[in-house]
C-alpha cells in the first residue's frame, strides 16, 4: 500500500460509503465513491426519480466583512456586488493571461445575526490553488483596511454537501426544510432550518443548483450531523426511487447535460471564450486578473470551439483522442463516455471552427483506429420541463 | 466450465484447453472478478477467426461506461472461432462468465503454454491481494 493512498482526505460520509458498497477511488486527493451498484442504474435513477451524491469534497470558501464584495469583484470574472440575498452566480477565476484557474459558484446570504457573507464553491481539484490565489491577493493590509475588512474562511472540512438531483428531489426535500422549494428559482438558495431531530436543531443551506441537467438541489449541512441527515434522506427517499449515486454517474449526467468539467473542458490553457463561457465574463466593470487579456481575446474569434460529438459506432472516444479530417488533426476529445440516456457514445471536443457546424462528420482516432463521429448540438440531453422551476 | 478447472492470466482472462482429435483448442474468457470490477459493460471488440494472437499481447477490448480495457491473449495461436453473440448480449458476461460468456477459441501448437498460467488458487490469491491494496 502506498503512502499516497493513506493520506487521502475523507468526507464525513466516508464510512457510510464503505459500509454501503461504495467503490472508493482517489478523486482530487479525496477518497470518493465512483459507484455503489452500477453507473448506468444510478444515472437512470437520477433522470427518472432522484439520486443523492456526496459532494463534500468540493471546496467551500466563505468571505465576510465590508470589503468582501469589492474584493471578490476584483478576483472573479463576473459581477458580485449586485447579488441579492440567496442569489447564486456561475463565475470564473482567470489568471493574468485569461486562462481559466477554476469555474465556481458564488452565493450571497445573510447569517442569522443579519451579517452578509459570500460562499464560493470551487472544484476539489482546484481548492488549494484557489486558496493560494486568494491569499496572494489578500495581504494583511488589504484584509485589515479600516472600514473595508475582509474575513476569509475555508469551510470545506466544516460542512458537508449533498447533491440531490432528479424530478422527485423536491418531494423528498420539501418536508425536511422550512423554505418553500416550489418557489425557489434556479440558481437561488436559502438558509433553512432542518425539520428533523437528526439535525439536532442545526440549520443548512439549500440551493436549486446542480450538475446533472435535472431539476434538483444542493444541500449543505454541518459535518457533525452529515451522516444523520444523509441517512434520513436515504430512508425517506427510498419510496420515491432515490438511490445513492457516485462520481461515475455524476460525470455521465453532466456530460449528457453538456456541462464543462475542470481538467477536461477547462484548464489554465483555455480561455472563457474558447470554452463558450463568454457569458460569465463581465469585462467593463471591476479590473480582475486576466481582464485586459480577455478584452483582447474577445476581439478575435477563437480558432477552436467546444462541440458535442455522437459516435456512429460503439466505441467511446475518451479524453485525449485526436480528432481528424483526413490526415489533418483538427482538435482533441476532452470528455467521452457511453450515454445511458441516448444509448450510444458521446463526447465533447475542441475543434477547429471550420469543422464545428452541426452535422459535420469527423474522424476520431481511438487508440489507433479511426471511428466516424458527427457534430451534434449541446447539450445532448434536455429534460422535460415542468413545475415552477424557471 | 467449472472455474476451478480453468487456468488464469494475471490480466484476468481464463483459458481452458480442449483436445479435439489432434488439435489443441483453447477457449478464452474473462473472470467473474474482472466482470464485476468493470461493471456497466457497453461494448466488446473480439478478434475475428484467422487472427494470430500472442500470449500477453492485446487481442481485443472490452469497454465499460467508465473506461476501456484491453483483452490479453493467454496463449500464442490463431483464433478459430469468435463468440459473435456476445456483442448483442453483454449481460451474459455477468450471468455466465465461465460458460456462455466465452469470447474466442484459439488453436495452439504447444500445450506446455498452459503451464505458464495461474491455477484457480493462485489467481484467487492475486485477486485478494489486489482488493486489499
Amino acid at each position: 500500500m502506498s503512502d499516497a493512498k493513506t493520506t487521502l482526505e475523507r468526507t464525513p460520509l466516508y464510512q457510510w460509503h464503505r459500509e454501503n458498497g461504495g467503490r472508493m477511488v482517489d478523486f482530487a486527493g479525496w477518497s470518493m465513491p465512483v459507484q455503489y451498484s452500477s453507473i448506468i442504474d444510478e444515472h437512470v435513477a437520477t433522470r427518472n426519480a432522484a439520486g443523492i451524491t456526496d459532494i463534500s469534497h468540493m471546496g467551500r470558501l466563505r468571505f465576510e466583512g465590508p470589503g468582501a464584495p469589492v474584493f471578490l469583484a476584483e478576483l472573479f470574472t463576473r459581477r458580485v456586488a449586485d447579488l441579492k440575498e440567496g442569489q447564486i452566480r456561475y463565475s470564473l477565476v482567470t489568471n493574468d493571461e485569461g486562462g481559466i484557474l477554476d469555474d465556481i459558484l458564488v452565493g450571497f446570504y445573510h447569517n442569522s445575526y443579519g451579517q452578509p457573507y459570500y460562499v464560493v464553491v470551487v472544484n476539489a481539484s482546484n481548492r488549494e490553488k484557489i486558496v493560494r490565489w486568494v491569499h496572494e491577493h489578500l495581504p494583511p493590509e488589504r484584509a485589515n483596511r479600516p472600514g473595508h475588512e475582509i474575513i476569509f474562511t475555508d469551510l470545506t472540512h466544516l460542512w458537508a454537501m449533498f447533491a440531490i438531483q432528479g424530478p422527485r428531489s423536491i418531494e423528498l426535500l420539501q418536508p425536511l426544510v422550512d423554505a418553500d422549494l416550489a418557489w425557489m428559482r434556479y440558481y437561488r438558495g436559502a438558509q433553512v432550518r432542518i425539520l428533523h431531530p437528526a439535525a439536532q436543531r442545526q440549520g443548512g443551506i439549500i440551493s436549486r443548483t446542480g450538475y446533472t441537467g435535472e431539476d434538483g438541489f444542493e444541500f449543505s449541512v454541518g459535518a457533525g450531523i452529515a451522516r444523520e441527515v444523509w441517512e434520513v434522506l436515504i430512508e425517506m427517499g427510498k419510496p420515491l426511487g432515490l438511490v445513492p449515486t457516485g462520481l461515475g454517474a455524476r460525470d455521465t449526467l453532466r456530460l449528457e447535460a453538456g456541462m464543462p468539467l475542470y481538467g477536461h473542458e477547462l484548464s489554465e490553457q483555455i480561455d472563457p471564450f474558447k470554452a463558450d463561457l463568454g457569458f460569465a465574463c463581465h469585462l467593463t466593470g471591476y479590473d480582475f486578473p486576466g481582464r485586459d487579456a480577455l478584452l483582447k481575446i474577445e476581439q478575435n474569434p477563437p480558432s477552436q470551439v467546444r462541440v458535442g460529438l455522437e459516435m456512429e459506432g460503439r466505441r467511446a472516444a475518451r479524453q485525449g483522442c485526436p480528432v481528424m479530417a483526413g490526415a489533418e488533426t483538427i482538435g482533441e476529445i476532452t470528455s467521452g463516455t457511453f450515454s445511458p440516456t441516448l444509448k450510444k457514445p458521446i463526447a465533447m471536443a475542441y475543434l477547429h471552427r471550420a469543422y464545428a457546424q452541426v452535422g459535420t462528420v469527423v474522424a476520431v482516432d481511438i487508440r489507433g483506429r479511426i471511428e466516424p463521429a458527427r457534430i451534434v448540438p449541446l447539450p445532448f440531453y434536455h429534460r422535460k420541463k415542468k413545475g415552477t422551476a424557471k | 466450465m467449472k472455474p476451478e478447472e480453468l487456468r488464469y492470466a494475471k490480466s484476468h482472462e481464463w483459458a481452458h484447453l480442449d483436445k479435439q482429435g489432434d488439435e489443441l483448442i483453447v477457449t478464452m474468457g474473462i473472470s467473474a472478478f474482472a466482470v464485476e470490477q468493470l461493471t456497466d459493460l457497453v461494448h466488446i471488440d473480439l478478434p475475428s477467426p484467422g487472427t494470430k494472437v500472442t500470449a500477453g499481447e492485446p487481442c481485443g477490448e472490452v469497454e465499460s461506461v467508465k473506461a476501456v480495457s484491453d483483452l490479453y491473449s493467454p496463449v500464442d495461436g490463431e483464433v478459430v472461432e469468435t463468440n459473435e453473440s456476445l456483442a448483442g448480449n453483454l449481460a451474459v458476461l455477468s450471468s455466465d462468465p465461465f460458460g456462455e460468456g466465452w469470447m474466442v477459441k484459439i488453436k495452439i501448437m504447444d500445450e506446455n503454454q498452459m503451464s505458464g498460467l495461474l491455477s484457480r488458487d493462485e489467481y484467487q490469491e492475486q485477486v485478494v491481494d489486489a482488493e486489499s491494496e
